[in-house]
């Protein structure tokens, strides 16, 4: 398990789910879990993946789904799991 | 399993409030590379730097990339050059050979300081010692990213007062040889009481002799992040003042702890230290001073500014310790003038003066640092400057360090311009009363009583 949280962070618009998922995918990154929440009036969305069969690395991903992001007007940031973690648990 | 909400904190402070890694620093030890002939040792200098460091770049930019933290600053810190130029030194010209070879060598393995071209001479010089000293101005002036610190005293040996009064000239003359921009081969050499060996953070970063051959150590930042959440915490009392410092501060050094034990892992270097420092950048609210106003001054400089100050720097310490298995270089809050906004403003609001400064160091982590003043101020009353801020870290068994800037050719009322992370300085008006004879007396102060324990 290489477990890594991708954010979504934009106005809400159709399809923004739809089009992270299909990337995800294509690319054998299998989601855990979703949860989602509004904050200034900006939809945020995050998603718990594991890239542990991914065809790409963390970084590669991570310069692809910021890409997608720029093309569909959203913020998509994917980062491992640990820097949450070390920062929030003991 | 991790929350959004916390996902989104983290990320807020990413991305709002300039939470950074500000420097991945590898040590390298310098001691394998001495050589006699001087060309042989500097061939070796190169070899040792460009294979150490060859990845480190790239690895940081990796880790920057999968944890979606900003790592401002890769660097690399050696062993005191006059140690490793001894014996093929025998004039400052040969010297100057070495902070060549030392700037070329990072610039081929692509970071952005080097620092160690330094002399620890805190009880007395060595021929070598003193060679590299009067060589640092010309290092300086012909390299573009090379530091220079020298460690003048120490709480177990005193103060070395003629390598005081020797570093107010080379301050002096490094300013003449680079008054073309602002006399900025001074925000490039630092003077120390009490220097650590691991130290991250430039310009005073060398790789001490007590150090393993290389050695990752991490300067983690964070000066918006606190101020942000005191403002949360406004009207509140200290106890809540104090609890949110140290909870910030716990966040922002386990970033740091686990940065650097990536990057370790990955250039198999072993892990040293994380330094705690709240460092600021001239960015707007990046600013030390800003925590304290949001403590509740109206300018840093005010009265209550140095409990303020004491206050925040222990909270920093009591909340990093936690976060990391390994603490150490300077750790505590950094109070530049020219790279804080905030520090800049009570300058020249007049809140804020050299004396003050002065008090504030001694609660707080380094010293006087990119202190801009009169480029007419006499070497002596540089070197009566340093001996001050040396007997502070000196008696209170602390580090203490200047880094002041006699800018050639403005006086006050004028303002220096040194660029990027090194920001402009407002320049500060000095006491105008001669110290000639106490810094001429020649010799050294010897250690205070406190410090034979043994």
């Amino acid at each position: 398990m290489k477990k890594t949280i991708i954010t979504v962070v934009g106005k809400d618009t159709v399809g923004i789910i739809a089009k992270v998922c299909t990337y995800l995918a294509e690319n054998k990154v299998n989601i855990l879990d979703i949860s989602q929440t509004i904050v200034d009036d900006y939809f945020n969305m995050m998603m718990i993946a594991d890239m542990g069969k991914a065809v790409k690395s963390v970084s590669e991903v991570s310069d692809d789904l910021d890409r997608l992001g720029e093309e569909i007007g959203v913020i998509i940031k994917c980062q491992r799991e640990e820097i949450f973690n070390s920062m929030h648990r003991l | 399993m991790i929350n959004i909400n916390e996902v989104l904190e983290t990320n807020k402070m990413i991305e709002k409030e300039n939470l950074d890694v500000r420097t991945i620093t590898l040590g390298i030890s310098l001691l394998d590379c001495i050589d006699s002939d001087l060309g042989r040792l500097n061939e070796k200098i190169y070899n040792k730097i460009t294979t150490v460091a060859k990845d480190l770049v790239s690895t940081g930019e990796t880790i920057e990339k999968e944890f979606g933290i900003p790592i401002v600053n890769k660097r690399i810190s050696v062993t005191p050059i006059a140690l490793i130029g001894g014996s093929a030194c025998r004039t400052s010209e040969d010297f100057v050979t070495i902070a060549r070879t030392l700037d070329r060598a990072r610039k081929d393995v692509g970071v952005n300081f080097l620092g160690g071209y330094s002399a620890l001479v805190s009880k007395g010089m060595t021929e070598a010692d003193e060679l590299l000293l009067r060589s640092i101005p010309q290092a300086l002036a012909q390299t573009e990213l090379v530091c220079s610190s020298v460690n003048l005293g120490s709480t177990k040996t005193g103060i070395d007062m003629d390598a005081v009064r020797l570093m107010g000239d080379i301050i002096k003359e490094t300013a003449e040889l680079t008054k073309d921009n602002d006399s900025i081969g001074c925000s490039k050499l630092v003077v120390f009481c009490n220097a650590p060996d691991d130290n991250p953070f430039m310009a005073g970063a060398f790789h001490g002799v007590t150090e393993a051959d290389a050695v990752i150590n991490v300067g983690v930042s964070g000066p918006g992040v606190v101020k942000n959440a005191l403002e949360r915490v406004r009207g509140e009392n200290f106890e809540v003042l104090c609890e949110t410092i140290k909870k910030t501060a716990f966040k922002v050094t386990r970033v740091g702890q686990l940065v650097a034990q990536e990057a370790s892992r990955r250039l198999g270097i072993p892990f040293g230290i994380v330094d705690l420092s709240l460092a600021p950048t001239p960015a707007i609210g990046d600013s030390v001073a800003d925590i304290l106003c949001e403590i509740g001054l109206e300018y840093a400089g005010a009265p209550g500014t140095t409990a303020a100050l004491a206050l925040l720097n222990d909270q920093v310490k009591k909340g990093g310790v936690m976060a990391s298995s390994y603490v150490g270089g300077l750790s505590g809050a950094f109070i530049p003038v020219s790279e804080d906004q905030g520090m800049i403003d009570a300058v020249n609001a007049g809140a804020l003066t050299l004396e003050k400064l002065e008090a504030m160091t001694c609660v707080c982590s380094v010293g006087l640092d990119m202190i801009a003043i009169p480029g007419d101020t006499k070497p002596t009353t540089i070197a009566g400057i340093i001996a001050d801020e040396l007997a502070i870290g000196m008696v209170n068994q602390k580090t203490t360090a200047v880094r002041i800037i006699p800018v050639i050719g403005k006086t006050v009322g004028d303002s220096a311009e040194f660029g990027g992370l090194l920001g402009y300085a407002p320049i500060m008006p000095v006491n105008r009363y001669s110290c000639d004879a106490f810094v001429n007396r020649g010799g050294r102060i010897p250690a205070p009583i406190h410090s034979f324990k043994n």
